[in-house]
């Protein structure tokens, strides 16, 4: 049998792990809310974040030493939201019109690219993280060591989220959000700016993604073209199981799945099943509630 | 009327008369062993496994993310059934052997690799197909990652042989074999398609609430639509299996979906023979003509910009983007191949050349028949 | 007297704390054309989609000839929550909730308000569609051709229909490409293609202009007589419910408020106060 400290690790690492699903999670579920797409490219641009992040850090270092770092991180934010904000206005808006299909067509049609763009680029090779000394220093809590990381990570997630739901009850654009949420052809109709209103949902989503992507990496060490793809689409199960469009919900359902995939990690007979375990839950889910926790009732009109 | 017939069925014949003289000579020179061969082969095969999901995404207008996940069920039960006896022991080095002590012949061995993926979609259908249309892609796309990490687990190594490679079934020795197989059963994709209830899927796609008015049990036919084309998927993916002369669990990820889907997309959703001529180009361009991208290269000192590793699948990836973005039509859109269309293509031509050379007289002729 | 082909027993439906439909009891004779009115919001659709099958009811049973297809009570929270009447009548039934294929395959055929064609689809394979579900072969003997007779038989029988409403010409055409009085009138030929007892029309007359809602009135008529139909509408349309139905039923706020022949409709006063100034000929 395993002791306290053992279970307070794995634990924590849970936290860790969901919090960073949370943070990629919103974007999926505020564009899903919004556009009733599944971006599939989301995952992959976190990827891309990753990869930016040790480019500018690399080149920068040669004349900067190690202010790199900083002008690593900031100019990996800037980037992740111009980018986020022009594959919409590239491969999404041009079919707002067209069948369901296409978009989604479209959607995994970028995150092929995205994956082929990187592997060419980085040779497809897996690449060392820039490690930030101050996040992987360690702290004692009573018998258990942790990382700073560990602890930042769901401190800063709860902390934008907390921002975020601020941001969608109380200012005009988190109306406007709603509205559109809500009915996105009266909403237009109501003299809502459609168009800004989506990319605003992109800028939030893809800067919650270089968030999550700058603690992730920095948690794993190594960036890869693919790496992307499954931290998304559980980041996205996590969206479906907490309610698909609600914020909090899909935080929730972020935090349900790394803990209990870390604690399945953890175990040498089931670890395969770290990810199967996911899809299940989103089959048993879709089944059961498919509305998931706390998602609002969708209808086709007859 | 009678004419065309004739004349179209001339022609079909004509078609398959060449391509089959073709396939034979291949077979029987030092041209087997070609990239055109390989391309070939591959290329039939893809084309039945893209036919599958055309069936699903295309006709039905159910968007499914599960074909690796149906094909994978297909490559190891053909695999794990056609092992000789003999060899288990070297395959299934770190299971003593494997539980499975037979070896089934091949014919059987194919259907059954059909027949369990159809099982499984039965299986899995029964509560996703009622759902909508991105919900029904994620609970796919999940299904074909629980397969793949079930496949590999420890325990079921006597006989999955777990995360090992998989080797020594039995192939084929002519290259005829994956067109013979591909054909038949696109052919019998065909004609499920061209049936009532064929007809029912299209109404599905098209209207499901007014399907349902029409009397169309929804879930019957989705369900029928859904285990066909994973049967086809699964025989897809024996041949595959048979192909590459082994098989292994984690080579059956979601991107092996994508490309497939990519493909139903390049030839055009909704039509058989866009998709039979998608597969041979993708496979041509990914396989041969467009290899020579990833090779940096220099012509006397100056060295090609942009060619190296990996730069041919971004090619590919803006090549598709365009396709989705700009011709969403794909290689035919919903129509299919005809000899009509082609008549009337080169009678057009034809026109246009006349027009060209034999001054206006002719021209007003050509606008009279129109 | 003829036999009710459609007869609702005490139907009530409610969504939340809205009652949409309150104990409506109707009922449509073999041979009878008949009409559900009402101003805006008295819950004429909500009606139409409890008869098709796409809402269960909270309480009440449905009957398509004599026999029951829907048949529900309210139980549990949806009972202490419920704020019709009859809340007991039904408990001893048996629950019964048809899907609206099976709804269709008992002979109850329905058109869409905005008009719902298999689009891509030709003028000629709608109707075929429809066909479909008395095809007694499997999809294998479909598949294999095993079914030539019953293949050729639909075929015809859609062909023939066709030529009957008058689209045989356009039968190679794609049908959204119709006009929209010919795809109104196509979609009625689907519908008749069931071989259904009962044709139920949502508000055919929509959109179309007095010329076109003569032939619609005429062509009604003449399907009635042709496929021995019974035909139930919701229409806005007055002068089309004046001139076609033979007796008609008026909704308010989800309640029953009048229901007799045309002329004795058009007299009542609770019927004029209903639609509050709006001139009934009009």
């Amino acid at each position: 049998m395993h002791d306290f400290t053992y279970y307070a690790q794995i634990l924590i690492s849970g936290l860790t792990i969901g919090s960073l699903y949370a943070l990629i999670a919103i974007g999926y579920t505020m564009v899903y809310g919004i556009l009733r797409l599944i971006n599939f490219a989301h995952g992959d641009m976190f990827m891309v974040a990753g990869f930016i992040m040790i480019y500018i850090t690399s080149w920068s270092s040669s004349f900067l030493g190690g202010g790199s770092i900083l002008v690593g991180l900031i100019l990996t934010l800037i980037l992740t939201v111009v980018l986020g904000v022009m594959i919409e206005k590239v491969a999404y808006k041009p079919l707002r019109q067209a069948p369901r299909m296409s978009v989604m067509i479209s959607a995994i049609g970028v995150s092929y690219l995205l994956q082929n763009l990187a592997t060419y680029v980085t040779g497809g090779l897996a690449q060392a993280y820039p490690n930030i000394p101050w996040l992987r220093k360690e702290i004692a809590l009573g018998s258990i060591t942790v990382k700073r990381l560990a602890i930042l990570t769901p401190l800063l997630t709860i902390l934008l989220v907390v921002a975020l739901v601020l941001i969608i009850k109380h200012t005009k654009m988190g109306m406007a959000m709603r509205a559109v949420a809500k009915d996105f052809d009266t909403a237009q109709l109501m003299g809502i700016r459609i168009d800004r209103v989506i990319s605003i949902t992109f800028v939030i989503g893809s800067l919650l993604a270089a968030v999550g992507s700058i603690l992730y990496f920095s948690y794993i060490g190594q960036v890869s073209p693919t790496i992307g793809s499954m931290p998304g689409l559980k980041s996205f199960v996590a969206a479906v199981f907490g309610g698909i469009g609600s914020v909090p919900g899909a935080v929730i359902g972020s935090y349900i799945i790394g803990i209990c995939e870390t604690f399945i990690k953890s175990n040498q007979d089931i670890s395969i099943f770290s990810n199967a375990f996911t899809f299940a839950l989103l089959i048993v889910i879709l089944l059961i509630k498919p509305n998931g926790l706390f998602g609002e009732k969708l209808k086709e009109k007859v | 009327m009678k004419n065309k017939k004739t004349r179209n069925l001339l022609c079909t014949l004509l078609l398959a008369a060449v391509l089959l003289g073709l396939l034979l000579y291949i077979d029987n020179s030092d041209l087997k062993s070609s990239m055109l061969s390989a391309v070939l082969q591959k290329g039939a095969i893809y084309a039945l496994l893209v036919v599958s999901m055309n069936l699903l995404n295309g006709f039905t207008g159910l968007f499914s993310l599960g074909q690796a996940g149906f094909m994978l069920l297909g490559a190891y039960t053909y695999a794990i059934l056609t092992i000789p006896v003999a060899q288990r022991a070297n395959v299934y080095q770190y299971f003593d052997g494997g539980l499975v002590q037979f070896q089934m012949p091949q014919l059987p061995a194919l259907i059954l690799a059909g027949i369990v993926a159809a099982l499984f979609a039965a299986l899995i259908g029964a509560p996703v197909l009622r759902l909508k249309s991105d919900y029904l892609a994620i609970a796919t796309l999940g299904f074909a990652e629980i397969l793949r990490a079930v496949i590999q687990w420890e325990k079921l190594g006597p006989l999955t042989n777990a995360s090992n490679i998989l080797r020594k079934f039995t192939g084929y020795s002519s290259i005829l074999f994956p067109f013979i197989v591909a054909g038949i059963c696109i052919a019998v994709i065909v004609l499920l398609i061209n049936s009532t209830y064929g007809r029912a899927f299209k109404a599905i796609r098209e209207d499901e609430i007014a399907a349902e008015a029409m009397g169309i049990n929804l879930m019957k036919h989705k369900m029928i639509s859904f285990c066909t084309s994973s049967f086809f998927a699964g025989i897809g993916g024996a041949l595959l299996a048979m192909f590459q002369h082994n098989v292994q669990a984690k080579s059956f990820t979601t991107a092996m979906t994508y490309e497939i889907l990519l493909i139903v997309v390049i030839g055009g959703i909704g039509s058989i023979t866009g998709s039979i001529l998608g597969s041979f180009l993708y496979v041509a361009c990914s396989e041969w003509w467009l290899r020579f991208l990833d090779n940096p290269t220099v012509i006397g000192t100056f060295k090609v910009p942009l060619l190296g590793h990996g730069f041919r699948m971004v090619v590919f990836s803006v090549v598709i983007m365009v396709i989705v973005l700009f011709y969403r039509q794909g290689l035919m859109g919903t129509r299919e191949f005809s000899w009509d269309a082609i008549f009337a293509f080169f009678g057009k031509v034809g026109r246009f050349f006349k027009g060209l050379f034999g001054g206006k007289k002719t021209v007003k002729g050509g606008a009279v028949n129109e | 007297m003829n036999n009710p082909v459609l007869r609702l027993e005490n139907v009530t439906m409610q969504f939340g704390g809205v009652v949409a439909v309150d104990d409506l009891s109707m009922e449509v004779r073999e041979g009878e054309i008949v009409a559900l009115i009402g101003p805006n919001g008295a819950g004429k659709t909500t009606a139409f989609n409890v008869v098709t099958g796409v809402y269960a009811p909270t309480n009440g049973c449905l009957y398509l000839d004599g026999k029951p297809y829907l048949c529900e009570h309210p139980r549990g929270r949806g009972k202490r929550e419920y704020l019709g009447s009859d809340a007991e009548k039904f408990a001893h039934q048996p629950t019964l909730r048809k899907t609206p294929d099976q709804i269709t395959k008992m002979g109850l055929a329905r058109t869409f308000q905005n008009i719902r064609l298999f689009g891509n689809l030709t003028v000629f394979e709608n109707v075929l569609i429809a066909k479909h579900m008395h095809a007694r072969g499997g999809f294998l003997a479909a598949t294999f051709r095993l079914n030539r007779k019953e293949e050729a038989r639909m075929r015809r029988e859609a062909m023939e229909l066709l030529e009957i409403v008058g689209l045989a010409d356009q039968k190679d055409e794609q049908a959204s490409s119709l006009p929209y009085g010919q795809q109104r009138r196509l979609e009625i030929a689907r519908a008749l293609a069931t071989d259904p007892r009962l044709l139920i029309l949502d508000e055919p007359a929509a959109g179309m202009n007095p010329q076109e809602t003569v032939e619609l009135t005429a062509f009604i008529r003449e399907i009635r007589e042709k496929f021995n139909l019974s035909i139930l509408l919701i229409e806005h349309h007055m002068n089309l419910v004046m001139d076609i139905s033979d007796r008609i039923y008026v909704l308010e706020f989800g309640k029953l408020i009048a229901e007799g022949k045309p002329d004795a409709v058009r007299a009542d006063p609770r019927v004029i106060e209903a639609y509050l100034g709006v001139d009934l000929d009009a």
